[in-house]
């Protein structure tokens, strides 16, 4: 079955139009490898997709693009076995199948490399390789032998070549996607899903990776790449996909788009109208931070915080931003470094005497670190503000929920009642939630690590309109974002963070997105 | 689902009344177990009516359910302590340690107490000073606070406690209501008041759904959890003043097994063994019916294993039965 | 040096070295090698029920049934044998082996499912074991004079100057191993614990893994049931009560990580080893057989603490210059 995947050269073609005309000649003839038609899955509260429809075609790596919350995780999911479509069908090399287990989807030769790589830390390389495939010889006991020997020629495939035998938790980020690589390569999977493969690489990974990719594509495997960079979209995908609130708005070749028209598909309107900020009178500095750092994390991080500004800090993923956002809030602690607030010094010791002085943390991960899912919507907004709501150490629920209401409304809430466990929320509401859980502690500094990371783009209006009000009302907003759209669209002022230093620091009128990719990746200027 | 619908201005309180959300819940169902075991007890014996016989039966229960109290806000916060029944034992051979030395009865009420203080500081530090899992460490200093009562008794018992301590085994406050049973009682509504209607318990409640989410908004977490250690040991050893005071006598086997018991009690009152939910009434009930069961099992003579098995049985059904009765409601709705 | 530090295992046989140097120290004859053969000897039930806890607790479990379920296979192994003396022992064996396999699989059936949680279950079943030996017998015991004098020599037969029951617990160490190192079923245990997320990506199914888990660990306990009734010629409702917490001891202070995915079979093996030792030694040195609880759980704590140092993740480097240290 296998063996019949066909695998061709495309020779030498001379520009990129030649090469995708050739693409498209080829994959109109083509069968395609995995085809979705008409799939759709709800949630309780969420429609997540509605009849989509997808098709993979071998050689061809497809883009899937869309916001967050869009229904591309939902969809991975659905193609790997994790979860039921509610309807719909799946098509593999034009036989309609299901996949009832991940196993199932395994066997069908559809692999995933996970965003945050799903693997087993304490298992070596080569079993975390051929875990569920072990080679065995003739007892049937696995044979370790020829395990190792194969995970170093599969690893040499993805172009690595360290030992197979050392466990996984030994090693960086980047060699633990070439692990996920190499698996993938030792099903012999057809059809290789990357979710957000280069989010966590450095640079020259990356390039790596893309020489990984077309190989895989001259191996004739069909590509679904998720990605939300649109130069590496551009840079190496065929054939694109949006989608936009669980449904596909828009396919075809990549050479046919530009930028824009992915943008226009993926929000569904002019991209200016997105970030409503309003122009503010920045007052008097009301946090410095001066000398900051820490062992390990983050070094030399100095700047002010003024009343009605909204502070921008970008950078890559794993950039140190949200760890020294943490230490400003005492979950660790600086090694050396001084915070004052409204010009008087101040130690924090734990999140509890920060929400006390007035700088509240919005944490970047909604459901490990923000929201409290079993918990309702009233006791999750009042949590941090218990001391004001109750009497000498006892609960007063009528003062808890009119604190609930007034800042669940100022959110734009969409809930049946405050009652109502978090949890049954969509991922927007839940950061609502949380958003209106720290502003009930009427903060004077409010840090936002990814606000709308996650979120759908009503919510997401939402909480930008909301973070312009509140600068607008003279409180002063750190706003931690991987988004260059958002970044620029709301910040007063940048902040660009790298391998735990400032790298750079912008005004809103010289801001452009290659300055701050540049400063980001740590690409200097030519002179 | 309704959510787009709704006016986003005015989201209600709450959607049903407090009486149909009771109705539903997990306690109304322990309720109807208990009346059923009562209404099953009273017709398989004459005797079970009787004001002093009902007495009698309230010391199957009362001093493990003041441990099942403090235990369930230790679950509830996602945590467990299986030293209680150690701490008891340990707390036991102190104060009869305590009498050797000539103290009076006060004097033993202190050592007790200060004992059960003393081992649920030992857990706290193990647990939230060095981040250790509960369920091994308390393993551990189970193993460690019953093996102390060992090294001190060996096979030998303590006795000769003073009259005055047996009141608080034996004595009765007023007509049927013994000194255990009123305790019971107070320290079900002490418990019910500082888990729901307190900040305290709020924290409680946060940091068993999301420990880290609990962190972030402000809870002193490891603060929170080791004083929940403290409580529990206080708890055992107030129940070791109690059951050394009716059985009159130490032995380093003293109360042995109750640690399954007592969680056994807080599981069945519909506290989550994965934490975050739970009731003190819950507790209160599972508490009654376990006392029943065992009570109205020994008036027809039925020997005590058995009853285990039954309590066995009890625990694992009334998790499994729901269970059991979703899936069977959805395949009918499909 | 530091890496020698990190190895478990060699920390434990360091450990081990150690207290047996003390003791020797303090009572030479405790080295003589057949006086460390009687050690081991009196170790092997506990090293055999350390083996399957082991299992079971690298799935992400606990089983706290498992002396319960050793008490109820060796009272029906007894009562084979004293209802038919002339059944072979092997038969016998196999029958308690049986019966211990289906009580694992009841506990894993409950938690594979009903997702009832594992610690709930087995406490359940803890007391519903113990209580059908008593509906089994009225709570009368089996004696030595019941039984048949096949049935209580064949652990103590000697087979190249070690009795068969050592043999029998080295054979199972190595079968254990085997599974646990060669077999996709014994990564699977690994895995399943490790990450359970992951392991569904991986085509596992956590809660079948799960339940051939809870299996093992009954098969196991079903024949320590055996051994167990043989070896000390008697059996009644209460016999090895608390054992299950011994065996728990002894997979933790063998590295095996109560969060599961850590472990091995040479540490479950040494860490019961350690708990032996004491045992064994105590007696010799003059001191109280009863300080050995204290003992255990002092050992139990120490043991968790420094599995925890060892296991504690490291921060983020994020800063280069700390990657270069």
């Amino acid at each position: 079955m296998r063996g019949n995947l066909q695998t061709w050269s495309l020779g030498e073609p001379t520009n990129s139009a030649e090469l995708n005309l050739l693409q498209d000649t080829i994959t109109s003839r083509m069968k395609p490898a995995i085809a979705l038609e008409g799939i759709s899955k709800s949630f309780p509260g969420v429609k997540a997709l509605s009849d989509v429809s997808l098709s993979l075609y071998p050689g061809s790596v497809t883009a899937l693009v869309g916001e967050n919350g869009a229904g591309k995780s939902t969809l991975v999911k659905i193609l790997t076995g994790i979860y039921q479509p509610d309807g719909g069908s799946i098509r593999v090399a034009d036989t309609e199948t299901t996949f009832p287990t991940a196993l199932s989807a395994a066997r069908a030769g559809v692999t995933a490399i996970h965003q945050e790589t799903v693997l087993f830390d304490e298992l070596s390389v080569a079993e975390n390789i051929f875990l569920g495939h072990a080679p065995c010889n003739r007892f049937g006991l696995i044979d370790w032998a020829k395990l190792n020997a194969d995970a170093r020629a599969l690893l040499h495939r993805a172009g690595a070549d360290f030992d197979p035998t050392i466990r996984l938790r030994d090693l960086g980020i980047a060699k633990k996607h070439l692990v996920a690589i190499a698996r993938a390569l030792s099903v012999d999977a057809r059809v290789v899903i990357m979710d957000e493969p280069t989010a966590a690489l450095s640079h020259k990974e990356i390039h790596e990776l893309y020489a990984l990719v077309e190989r895989l594509k001259a191996d004739g495997k069909a590509i679904l790449f998720i990605s939300h960079k649109f130069d590496e979209i551009f840079r190496i995908a065929d054939r694109y996909t949006v989608f936009r609130d669980g449904t596909m708005v828009g396919e075809g070749l990549i050479a046919d788009v530009s930028q824009d028209d992915l943008v226009r598909m993926m929000v569904g309107r002019a991209v200016g109208s997105v970030y409503p900020k309003k122009d503010v009178a920045i007052g008097e500095p009301v946090l410095t931070v001066s000398g900051y750092r820490h062992p390990t994390e983050f070094e030399d991080i100095n700047f002010e915080l003024r009343r009605g500004e909204i502070l921008g800090f970008y950078g890559l993923v794993g950039a140190g931003r949200s760890e020294f956002m943490q230490s400003l809030i005492g979950i660790t602690r600086p090694s050396a470094g001084a915070i004052r607030l409204d010009g008087e010094i101040l130690v924090i010791r734990n999140p509890s005497e920060a929400i006390r002085s007035g700088i509240v943390y919005v944490p970047e991960e909604r459901g490990r670190q923000g929201a409290i899912i079993g918990l309702p919507i009233f006791q999750n907004v009042t949590l941090p503000s218990l001391s004001r709501t109750s009497r000498s150490g006892f609960l007063k629920l009528t003062n808890e929920f009119a604190l609930a209401r007034e800042y669940t409304s100022r959110l734009d809430l969409r809930a049946a009642s405050l009652d109502q466990d978090v949890g049954t929320l969509s991922g927007g509401n839940q950061q609502k939630v949380v958003i209106a859980k720290w502003l009930a502690t009427k903060p004077k500094v409010i840090i936002l690590d990814e606000p709308t990371k996650g979120i759908d783009i009503g919510s997401k209006a939402a909480v930008h309109a909301f973070m312009s009000e509140l600068a607008a009302q003279g409180l002063s907003v750190i706003m931690v974002s991987s988004e260059i759209p958002e970044i620029m669209g709301m910040s007063d002022r940048v902040i660009v963070m790298r391998e735990g230093r400032i790298a750079g620091r912008f005004e809103r009128a010289e801001l452009t997105a290659e300055k701050l990719v540049r400063a980001a990746a740590g690409i200097v200027e030519a002179a | 689902m309704a959510e787009t619908h709704l006016s986003p201005r005015n989201i209600p309180d709450r959607l049903e009344g407090r009486g149909a959300r009771l109705l539903k819940s997990w306690e109304s169902l322990l309720l109807v177990v208990a009346c059923v075991i009562f209404l099953g007890n009273s017709l398989a014996s004459p005797y079970f009516l009787d004001p002093w016989n009902l007495s009698d039966a309230t010391f199957n229960f009362t001093e493990k359910a003041m441990i099942a109290f403090a235990m369930a806000l230790v679950i509830i916060s996602g945590e467990i302590d299986l030293s209680v029944a150690s701490i008891i034992a340990l707390a036991s051979t102190a104060m009869g340690y305590a009498v050797q030395l000539g103290f009076d009865t006060p004097a033993l009420v202190v050592v007790g107490l200060s004992v059960g203080l003393l081992c649920g500081t030992v857990n706290g530090l193990l647990i939230t000073g060095l981040g250790l899992p509960s369920i091994v460490v308390t393993i551990g200093t189970m193993s460690l606070f019953r093996g102390l009562s060992f090294i001190i008794l060996g096979d030998q018992a303590f006795t000769g406690y003073p009259d005055s301590f047996s009141w608080f085994g034996q004595g009765y406050v007023w007509w049927v209501f013994s000194f255990e049973f009123t305790l019971f009682v107070i320290l079900a509504v002490a418990y019910g008041v500082v888990l729901h209607k307190t900040n305290f318990g709020r924290a409680v409640y946060a940091i068993g759904n999301n420990q880290t989410a609990a962190l972030f908004s402000g809870i002193r977490v490891g603060r929170v959890k080791f004083m929940l250690f403290l409580l529990t040991g206080l708890m055992a050893g107030l129940a070791s003043i109690c059951l050394t005071s009716r059985l009159g006598s130490t032995r380093p086997s003293i109360a042995l097994g109750w640690e399954l018991e007592v969680v056994t009690m807080v599981v069945l009152g519909g506290v989550s063994i994965l934490g975050g939910s739970g009731t003190i009434p819950g507790v209160v009930l599972a508490a009654l019916i376990m006392g029943m069961v065992t009570f109205g099992f020994g008036l027809l003579n039925v020997p005590g294993i058995v009853m285990s098995i039954f309590i066995g049985l009890l625990l694992i059904s009334v998790i499994a039965l729901p269970i059991l009765w979703r899936r069977a409601r959805r395949r009918l709705a499909h | 040096m530091g890496k020698l530090l990190k190895n478990r295992e060699l920390l434990l046989v360091g450990a081990i070295l150690v207290l047996i140097a003390l003791i020797a120290w303090r009572f030479p004859p405790f080295i003589a090698p057949t006086n460390l053969a009687r050690v081991y000897n009196d170790t092997s039930i506990l090293i055999i029920l350390a083996l399957g806890q082991m299992a079971v607790i690298l799935t992400r479990c606990i089983d706290l049934s498992m002396a319960a379920n050793l008490a109820l296979s060796g009272m029906v192994a007894a009562m084979l044998n004293a209802a038919f003396p002339g059944l072979p022992i092997p038969v016998v064996i196999l029958s308690a082996m049986a019966l211990g396999a289906i009580l694992g699989m009841i506990n894993g059936a409950l938690v594979w499912k009903l997702d009832i949680p594992p610690i709930v279950v087995t406490l359940g079943t803890l007391t519903i074991y113990r209580g059908l030996i008593f509906l089994l017998t009225n709570g009368k015991w089996i004696n030595a004079h019941q039984m048949s004098d096949a049935f209580k020599s064949f652990p103590r037969t000697d087979l190249a100057g070690i009795p068969v029951l050592s043999w029998l617990s080295l054979v199972m160490v190595v079968a254990i191993f085997l599974v646990m190192s060669r077999t996709s079923l014994g990564r699977a245990f690994f895995a399943v614990g490790g990450n359970p997320h992951a392991a569904v990506y991986t085509g596992i199914d956590v809660g079948r893994t799960r339940f051939f888990a809870y299996c093992l660990s009954g098969t196991l306990a079903g024949l320590s049931g055996y051994l167990w009734v043989s070896r000390y010629a008697v059996a009644y409702v209460d016999i090895a009560a608390g054992f299950e917490l011994d065996i728990i001891a002894a997979c933790v202070i063998g590295g095996i990580s109560i969060a599961g995915g850590i472990g091995s079979v040479p540490g479950a093996v040494l860490g019961a080893l350690f708990l032996g030792v004491i045992k064994n030694a105590l007696p010799v040195i003059n001191i109280s057989p009863f300080a050995q609880m204290a003992i255990s759980g002092m050992v139990i704590i120490i043991a968790v603490a420094v599995n925890a140092r060892a296991e504690r993740r490291k921060g983020r480097v994020i800063l280069k210059k700390a990657e270069a240290v």
